[in-house]
């Protein structure tokens, strides 16, 4: 029987794809900004399926804080030679060593934010004019206002106060020169329907989003997982649990949660009873109210 | 190798489709077996739920709410995304600890929605928010648009999108001039369901004869609008009641809790599934053997093997196979985003619309539309806007202004311009065709916006009423650019087949500048040069123009603007007959050259300045004109007692005064080659 009825992944998953193709079809250079987390793995899939059965036209670009899981990095590498795409890697090791930004210190030194001035000039020097991103509105208060396709400026700042309206589908991806845009073709997702998505479209993913046994500790309310990047402070004590994280991005301010879902299914179930945000295991976002959107206007992801 | 495993998955997903595949087929759709190894511990495989998915049962409502902050529109949605549990612990507590900070006594809903930093200052909501939330049933997409000056572009912004409209009205005031215009707007933007919510019940004693009394005003006036479907349900947004809950404290009241109404309401009731279009966006052709149209359907449906016909060429094919990474599909709907082979090897190109051959849409330049303004610069009817539509972008001005309409009394204004948030009804004229449906019929085809050249920024929305077909609007305009007679029919040979054969590209070189700077020499060497090399060229010269055609005008900035005008409809016409056409012409005005430029597509018209000091050419006189002038023979003489405005953009400078003009000629042959019109050699 032919239904004409589409559920809300399939209009999700179509509007998504009709978002990367107006990037290719509108832009010279896109990137399509891989962070190693579940959103820019959905991202992968949607662009492999949006240009079948050609190869979809632009290099994922990595923005590398050099504190990562290892499984996260392994993972990057091979999904790119199983995509068969071209990865671009950008350290920002690079940034420090050059002095272009200097390396936060003490116990909550992150390289979160230092990412920031590694993506722009990544983006300077490879002349990139669209950089397609898989954040989500649902996840932070600042980003309910980002558009699909959100202009900025020479400088890589965001304008909130300033956006262009944005009606019906028609993206207006007009610009000059030395400007950009940042596209976010997952605009419309939650985290639930990231979850059902791979769920439905059997998406691989790095093991750490599955529960497995690791070292952590507490820390703000959240557990840290042990690495060489993070210096513990007095009293806190790692010991190993079952934990699973929500998001993947550097080591040093991801959160894992005690968790005993080991498949996508399980994890789906959980999330639905979940009473944190997603971001809410993210140390940098809870420096204060607005730091999203002061990270936002200075050009982060 | 990739290559070699995707082969057999190809053959194994269709035999229609049977193609190879460049890039590797996406994880869902690949072969058994062709995920199955597991390469390192980093890796997690997971097996995609391909019957019964669970996760294909829910269905998606995308709605708008507005009002201002009083109306306690944020407490609403704040009080929506609360019990339907929506809401996280953390964020719960951050809004506990800012309610508190803030000296609040209950709990601030309303905080969980204003977004930018700016808004918790000010404490009003600056920008369209898009806010989530879901039931087992549904998800819900809310377009949260604010209710202050910026109203009109927000709403509409957030309307676009929208199949429902939430429209808040506060008991104690009944219906005031925002909940009208949120009305009107919504049913200007083609919204079938409107559900007046009348908010702070609790403020009223839960009075039925309040809730009557402002659902009997609001009703009598959405008679005057084109709404399908209007609901009224009293709440209590602060409360809670009838929001989720149904509320004990209205006995009076039978119908659905807003919630329910908004789980139970049907949705793509007003899709549009008869006209097929299918707007191309992306052409994909990984290898010789594979060339596929990529884009979404824009209304209706359409089969394998149905006869179609290609816009704007006019071109008749078969659909040969609707691809997806899954295999064929047997019928593709609206809203698919899928790729399309045609049985023919035609040229398809983005911007072109692949639609059934008995259901066309309006092909045409001119058209009638109600337009928002959405910029901050007011609507200038001399400016070539870039007018999107479906995928395709033109060049457009507003030829005519009916009437501005005021969105607090409906009523018609007569106006000369639109400023920011005014609504008007005007006529747009295109540089080329566009490929149009009413946009009450569809809303895809039906809609289009306005952008700035200079500034890049959206500058109007408009919605398609339909073609310009009234003598009243054809002849009533001192400059009818079509007569009511004539049935654009369409060229015959479509330009494209014309220029495949002539080995280049069509495009209009104007060349602009005093009288005396040297346009006409350089033109002639020029086109020496383009007929030498094989191509198919015309040369457009003033004063022969003036000498026949336009015989009858003189030199008044008037008759210098028809004068131009000619000129650039018969450049268009050899335009499209696929040639280089070379134009001189003083055209001493920016807003006249302009709109000869309307009249292409984009990136062929180019605009060379040939630029000379006035003391020169005045040296050169090489026709004597500059000596009469100066006898007072000849008013009007541009750069002597008339103005000249040089291109404030040209492609191209030639300083004859230091250039000669065999280096100008190479220049403008590498202009020709780096616009993409000249194989370069």
């Amino acid at each position: 029987m032919i239904t004409y009825r589409k559920s809300h992944l399939e209009q999700l998953e179509s509007e998504a794809i009709y978002v990367l193709r107006e990037v290719a079809a509108q832009f010279e250079r896109p990137v399509l900004l891989f962070s190693g987390g579940k959103d820019s793995i959905s991202l992968v899939h949607l662009a492999q399926k949006a240009f079948w059965p050609g190869k979809f036209p632009f290099p994922l670009l990595h923005i590398d804080t050099g504190h990562n899981f290892p499984e996260a990095i392994q993972f990057r590498d091979w999904l790119a030679r199983r995509v068969g795409c071209e990865l671009i890697v950008r350290y920002v090791q690079d940034s420090i060593d050059r002095g272009r930004v200097v390396e936060e210190t003490g116990a909550f030194a992150s390289r979160n934010t230092l990412q920031t001035v590694t993506l722009l000039d990544a983006l300077q020097e490879l002349k990139v004019d669209a950089a397609i991103g898989g954040a989500r509105r649902d996840e932070e208060k600042a980003r309910a206002k980002e558009r699909f396709f959100s202009h900025r400026d020479a400088f890589g700042q965001w304008d909130p106060k300033n956006q262009r309206p944005e009606l019906w589908n028609l993206f207006n991806g007009r610009k000059n020169v030395g400007e950009h845009f940042r596209v976010f073709p997952l605009s419309n997702w939650t985290e639930m329907d990231v979850w059902q998505y791979i769920a439905s479209e059997g998406i691989a993913l790095p093991s750490l989003y599955f529960a497995h046994r690791r070292r952590v500790f507490r820390r703000g309310g959240m557990l840290m997982a042990e690495t060489p990047f993070v210096t513990l402070l007095p009293g806190e004590t790692p010991e190993e649990r079952m934990v699973r994280f929500r998001t993947v991005g550097d080591a040093t301010c991801t959160g894992a949660i005690e968790s005993e879902a080991t498949t996508v299914e399980e994890i789906i179930q959980e999330t639905a009873a979940l009473r944190i945000t997603e971001r809410g295991g993210r140390i940098d976002d809870q420096r204060s109210d607005a730091a999203m959107e002061d990270r936002k206007r200075q050009g982060y992801f | 190798m990739a290559a070699v495993r995707v082969s057999e998955a190809g053959k194994r997903a269709g035999g229609a489709a049977g193609a190879l595949a460049e890039g590797a087929r996406p994880q869902a759709a690949a072969a058994e077996g062709e995920w199955a190894e597991a390469p390192t511990d980093a890796v997690r495989l997971v097996a995609p739920s391909r019957t019964n998915d669970p996760y294909r049962e829910m269905d998606l409502l995308r709605l708008s709410t507005a009002g201002s902050v009083d109306d306690g529109k944020s407490t609403l949605i704040g009080r929506l995304l609360y019990d339907t549990k929506s809401i996280f612990q953390d964020q719960l507590e951050a809004i506990e600890g800012a309610s508190r900070r803030r000296g609040d006594d209950h709990l601030n809903l309303a905080l969980l929605t204003d977004g930018l930093r700016a808004e918790r200052e000010q404490n009003i909501t600056i920008d369209v928010a898009y806010r989530y939330f879901a039931t087992p049933k549904r998800k819900f997409i809310i377009a949260d648009t604010p209710g202050h000056v910026q109203y009109t572009r927000n709403m509409v912004t957030g309307a676009s999108t929208a199949e429902l409209a939430i429209v808040l009205v506060d008991a104690r005031k009944g219906v005031l001039t925002q909940s009208k215009r949120h009305g009107f707007i919504s049913s200007l933007l083609g919204i079938p369901h409107i559900v007046v919510a009348v908010n702070k019940m609790d403020l009223v004693d839960y009075s039925e004869a309040v809730f009557e009394r402002i659902a009997a005003d609001y009703r009598e006036f959405a008679e005057k609008l084109d709404v399908k479907d209007l609901v009224f349900i009293p709440i209590s947004a602060l409360k809670g009641d009838n929001v989720v809950e149904r509320s004990a404290r209205m006995p009076w009241y039978s119908g659905s809790t807003l919630l329910h109404y908004l789980e139970t309401v049907s949705v793509g009731a007003e899709r549009n599934l008869v006209d097929f279009r299918f707007p191309v966006q992306y052409v994909i052709r990984p290898h010789q053997d594979f060339r596929g149209f990529a884009g979404r359907v824009a209304s209706g449906t359409v089969m394998a093997g149905e006869e179609v016909v290609v816009l704007p060429s006019g071109q008749r094919s078969r659909i040969r196979a609707i691809e997806t990474p899954a295999g064929p599909l047997a019928e593709a709907v609206e809203g698919d985003s899928v790729v399309i082979r045609l049985e023919d090897e035609l040229d398809v190109s983005r911007g072109d619309m692949i639609v059934r051959t008995m259901n066309l849409p309006t092909v045409g330049t001119r058209f009638e539309a109600i337009v928002c303004w959405l910029g901050v610069a007011p609507l200038d009817p001399s400016v070539s806007y870039v007018l999107q539509h479906t995928t395709r972008a033109v060049r457009a001005f507003v030829s005519r202004l009916h009437y501005r309409i005021n969105v607090d009394t409906l009523h018609r204004e007569p106006a000369t311009t639109l400023g920011l948030n005014e609504i008007g009804r005007v006529e747009v004229t295109t540089s080329l065709p566009i490929f149009h449906d009413p946009f009450q019929q569809n809303r895809a085809t039906g809609s289009f916006i306005l952008v700035d050249p200079f500034t890049n920024v959206t500058v109007a929305a408009g919605m398609i009423r339909g073609e310009v077909r009234t003598a009243e609007s054809v002849f009533g305009a001192a400059e009818a650019t079509t007569s009511p007679d004539v049935v654009w029919e369409g060229w015959n040979i479509a330009r494209e087949r014309r220029e495949a054969r002539n080995g280049h590209k069509a495009g209009v070189l104007w060349l602009t500048g005093l009288s005396g700077a040297g346009k006409s020499t350089i033109a002639r060497r020029l086109e020496e040069r383009l007929f030498e090399a094989g191509c198919q060229t015309v040369l457009l010269d003033g004063d022969q123009l003036r000498h026949g055609l336009c015989g009858d005008l003189g030199f008044s900035a008037e008759d210098r603007r028809e004068n131009i005008r000619r000129a650039g409809e018969v450049a268009r016409l050899f335009f499209e007959q696929g040639a280089l056409v070379v134009c001189t012409f003083v055209s001493p005005f920016r807003e006249d050259r302009e709109r000869v430029r309307a009249l292409l597509p984009e990136g062929r018209f180019l605009e060379v300045y040939v630029s000379c000091a006035l003391e020169e050419c005045r040296r050169r006189d090489p026709k004597g004109l500059y000596a009469r002038a100066a006898r007072g023979e000849i008013p009007n003489f541009t750069g002597l007692d008339s103005p000249y405005e040089p291109p404030e953009n040209p492609a191209l400078v030639l300083e004859t005064d230091r250039v000669s003009v065999e280096a100008a000629v190479t220049a403008i042959l590498r202009l020709l080659e780096a616009a993409g019109l000249l194989r370069a050699r």
